[in-house]
């Protein structure tokens, strides 16, 4: 009883110094992207949402403060203007992706290895599509 | 002892059955509907200056999908934060952690729904 047979290893994926027992799946990468990109718009997208919304409503003052956070005296965006507009619009579009994603998955298609890994890889592919889409119409426009 | 269908009735993930999976395929949709008007209506504004983004929110065309963008939106990410409190919180903190996404959810449309009514209603700024 005190030895310990060969077990099948634990599905956990970190067991002592940060060791995957698991091959890392592009549909893995997927799942934890969709989390961090949901609780990121869900808490700083949502104070951005709701301050740009007040700001429009509270009048030229207020709007004007939340202009100057994000451009520079020109009006064009200043760096935490890009970073948070490309991480915002790459976030919605990565989001609907793999959402999208989600919802051939619960209709029981694409779980065949190819099809699922190519999926995986196909949200990434189009949310970064999209997102360079958006910004060069908003820039060329 | 009562029926068989009253013995299992209720039981289930949270006593709610598929109910709160379902509401998020639900609002995963009308937020893709949304989603799609929205950025295509601000991408095609000419500016973003006040009184551009004013007259804009102002019409009701942008107002009533807006109000209903907050609360769809805003009900599907009450959803899903639900879903990642409970994977990784437990006990006190997951209680206290689910009172705070709801309050938080609830200030947060509260001040939006509320902000686009008042410039969809005209008032003075």
């Amino acid at each position: 009883m005190a030895s310990k047979p060969a077990r099948p290893r634990s599905p956990h994926l970190f067991s002592g110094p940060m060791q995957i027992h698991y091959r890392w799946s592009p549909a893995m990468t997927v799942s934890i992207v969709h989390r961090v990109t949901g609780t990121g718009m869900a808490t700083v997208g949502t104070l951005l949402l709701v301050w740009w919304l007040a700001a429009i409503a509270a009048g030229p003052g207020a709007y004007g403060v939340f202009l100057d956070v994000f451009t520079t005296s020109t009006g064009s965006l200043n760096i935490l203007g890009w970073v948070v507009g490309v991480g915002l619009t790459w976030s919605v579009f990565q989001h609907m992706m793999s959402g999208i994603r989600h919802l051939v998955l619960d209709t029981g298609a694409a779980f065949e290895l190819k099809v699922n890994r190519r999926l995986a890889v196909l949200t990434f592919v189009a949310s970064i599509a999209l997102t360079v889409a958006f910004w060069l119409f908003l820039g060329i426009k | 002892m009562g029926t068989e269908i009253g013995r299992v009735r209720g039981l289930g993930s949270a006593g709610h059955g598929a109910q709160h999976w379902w509401h998020h395929k639900l609002t995963a949709g009308s937020n893709f509907l949304l989603l799609v008007w929205l950025l295509t209506s601000i991408a095609t504004l000419p500016s973003y200056d006040h009184a551009t983004v004013r007259i804009w929110l102002q019409s009701a065309w942008v107002a009533v999908p807006m109000v209903l963008f907050i609360a769809s939106v805003f009900y599907h990410f009450r959803l899903g934060l639900q879903v990642v409190i409970e994977d990784y919180a437990h006990k006190e903190s997951r209680f206290v952690l689910t009172v705070l996404v709801t309050v938080f959810t609830f200030a947060t449309a509260g001040t939006a729904i509320f902000s686009i009514l008042k410039v969809a209603f005209g008032a003075a700024a």
